[in-house]
């Protein structure tokens, strides 16, 4: 069974996140030195090369979104960092910029120079100002120590809406507006904050940078599924022993992460269901457990990777009241611009109400099946899209927790 | 307190800061007065409306008076399932409130809010942005009387 690798993670409890000295000792900032002097193609072809997918929960091919933007023409491009870390059950961007601000800086600037941009953000939520006043810090020391060049980078802080976690929603905030997502094309890297190329990537996805600029794209892409290769960032809540986070290769399976890593579940009990990627992630079953957590063997069960949170369930556990709650969260971040989800997930909620509450029947059920497929394919952005799984998937695999509360 | 045309006007050469604007009087203040929307929609050169339509997008914003201490009760999934139901209720109690008031006395609000990221120590609230760990029912007295 696969061991714990740390690579983003790497100077977890081994550094002062607040003295850079220390991240220099670790061979900080080499990296950066190393890409500056490769040339930003050569520098591209690596990062597309180590095929790193983006962390975020899309996973697209990192290297190949930076040379759209390199090739975009324009007097001012932008690099991003998607801090906003909103998916319940996920801390993992949290842990990076507690304990190594610095990795992320470095792996800003990375960017920065493959496609030629000298302002970056970093949208964190706003529920880690503690997180804020780090990132600041570690800021002015970089600078400080001239580390940074031309390049300067601002934090933003997010207000507590879910939805600014998608990146068109994100720009419309740092832009000063309503987090509403934009209609896609054009997309951030051709037209993006303030309609300038802009590349938005996770936290996770840029720490990952410096180690695959100073080991090699080849080194990286070798390690773990060689679809989606590399490490993932592991957050285990729930009905498990270990309550606590896991860096894995990702050719890791569920059920290692369940019951090696998590250390099985709580109180002697069986297992029922894991929810995996956060709030919007399916439900899975015991006999789907044999699963690579990578990007597209989850995909192939109808579940996904996302953020990495891990939600892990008990035999006692009632999925209609779980979903339930989780219908309300999606109502509540909702923001309310395309009607399907607008409508959609208002009715999902009212729908999972009824039959938690015991008041409803099989054709409230076939009616949530009906209308969580039409969200699926109607809604503007991933949320709405996304809303319908849990539901989906706990009728699919757990029809018996809504039998049991039918009329 | 510092005067909040003071905080808008200082953070006023940042592109798109409105959001930042209403985070400094927050800190101040502890919600966004009328009078300052108003002044941020004139210094950032957007509408009355478009202003506090802004202030109010965001759940962490608050447009209404609140407490001297904002706690936050986090509902999403893992910390429904460890408890935060029980949790709620114990508070509710205490205080002698509902979700979405304030004490008389003006010490506390109780809200309700999404996961905070500290998912390693469900149930979890924060009490004015500082999470608190492992919450149960039984420990809510001791908990809330640290707050002065
Ligand atoms: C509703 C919604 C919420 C999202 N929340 C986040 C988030 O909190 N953090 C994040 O990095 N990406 C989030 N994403 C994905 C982003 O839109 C985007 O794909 C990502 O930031 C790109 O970075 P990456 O390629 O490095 O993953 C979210 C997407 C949706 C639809
Ligand atoms: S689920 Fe409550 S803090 Fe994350």
């Amino acid at each position: 069974m696969a061991e714990e690798m740390r690579i983003v993670l790497r100077n977890y409890g081994k550094i002062d996140p607040l003295k850079i000295e220390d991240y220099l000792a670790q061979g900080g900032y080499k990296a950066l030195e190393k890409a500056r002097s490769m040339g930003q193609a050569a520098l591209i072809d690596d990062v597309k090369k180590s095929n790193l997918r983006g962390r975020g929960g899309a996973g697209f091919n990192c290297g190949m979104k930076w040379s759209f933007a390199a090739s975009a023409t324009a007097d001012q491009k932008y690099v991003i960092c998607n801090a906003d870390e909103g998916e319940p059950g996920t801390y993992k961007d949290r842990l990076i910029m507690e304990n190594d601000p610095q990795s992320l800086l470095e792996g800003m600037a990375i960017c920065a120079y493959a496609i030629g941009a000298n302002q970056g953000y970093i949208y964190c939520r706003g529920e880690y100002p503690q997180v804020i006043e780090i990132l600041n810090q570690a800021i002015d020391q970089a600078k400080a120590q001239g580390l940074l060049g031309d390049f300067d980078i601002e934090v933003r802080s997010g207000a507590g809406a879910y939805v600014c976690g998608e990146e068109t929603a994100l720009i419309e905030s740092i832009e000063g507006s309503r987090g509403e997502p934009r209609f896609k094309p054009p997309f951030p890297p051709v037209q993006g904050l303030w309609a300038k190329p802009t590349i938005v990537n996770n936290v996770e996805t840029f720490a990952n940078i410096p180690v695959i600029v100073d080991k090699g794209g080849a080194w990286y892409a070798d390690i773990g599924n060689p679809a989606y290769p590399g490490t993932k960032v592991f957050t285990l809540t729930g009905d498990v022993n270990n309550r606590t986070f896991f860096e894995v290769p990702t050719d890791t399976t569920i059920r290692a992460l369940v019951f090696k890593f998590g250390g099985g579940i709580r109180g002697g009990k069986k297992f029922k269901a894991v929810q995996i990627g956060g709030t919007s992630g399916a439900f899975i079953p015991e006999s789907l457990l044999d699963t690579q957590v990578a990007f597209d063997a989850m995909s192939a069960i109808g579940a996904t990777l996302g953020s990495g949170a891990t939600f892990v369930l008990d035999e006692t556990r009632d999925l209609v009241d779980v979903s339930t709650r989780i219908a309300k969260f999606f109502e509540h971040e909702s923001c309310g611009k395309c009607a399907p989800c607008r409508e959609g997930t208002a009715r999902m909620h009212e729908l999972m109400k009824k039959l938690n509450e015991g008041k409803g029947s099989s054709k409230d059920v076939a009616l949530l099946e009906k209308l969580g497929r039409v969200m699926s394919y109607s809604c503007l952005c991933g949320l709405g899209q996304a809303a319908p799984a849990p539901v989906l998937t706990t009728i699919k695999h757990f029809p018996a927790d809504y039998n049991a509360k039918l009329m | 307190m510092a005067n909040y045309k003071d905080i808008i006007n200082g953070l006023k050469d940042k592109q798109g800061g409105i959001i930042e604007a209403f985070h400094a009087l927050q800190r101040e203040y502890n919600y966004i007065p009328e009078e300052a929307i108003a002044e941020a929609a004139q210094v950032f050169g957007v509408s009355q409306a478009q202003a506090y339509g802004v202030a109010t997008f965001y759940s962490y914003l608050s447009v209404e008076k609140r407490g001297k201490y904002i706690i936050r009760m986090c509902e999403s999934a893992p910390c429904h399932v460890a408890g935060a139901d029980e949790v709620i209720k114990a508070i509710e109690k205490h205080l002698g409130i509902k979700v979405g008031e304030t004490t008389a006395d003006g010490k506390f609000t109780l809200e309700l809010t999404e996961c905070v990221g500290q998912c390693q120590a469900t149930p979890v609230i924060t009490v004015n942005s500082e999470p608190v760990f492992n919450v149960s029912a039984a420990k809510v007295p001791e908990i809330l009387s640290a707050y002065k």
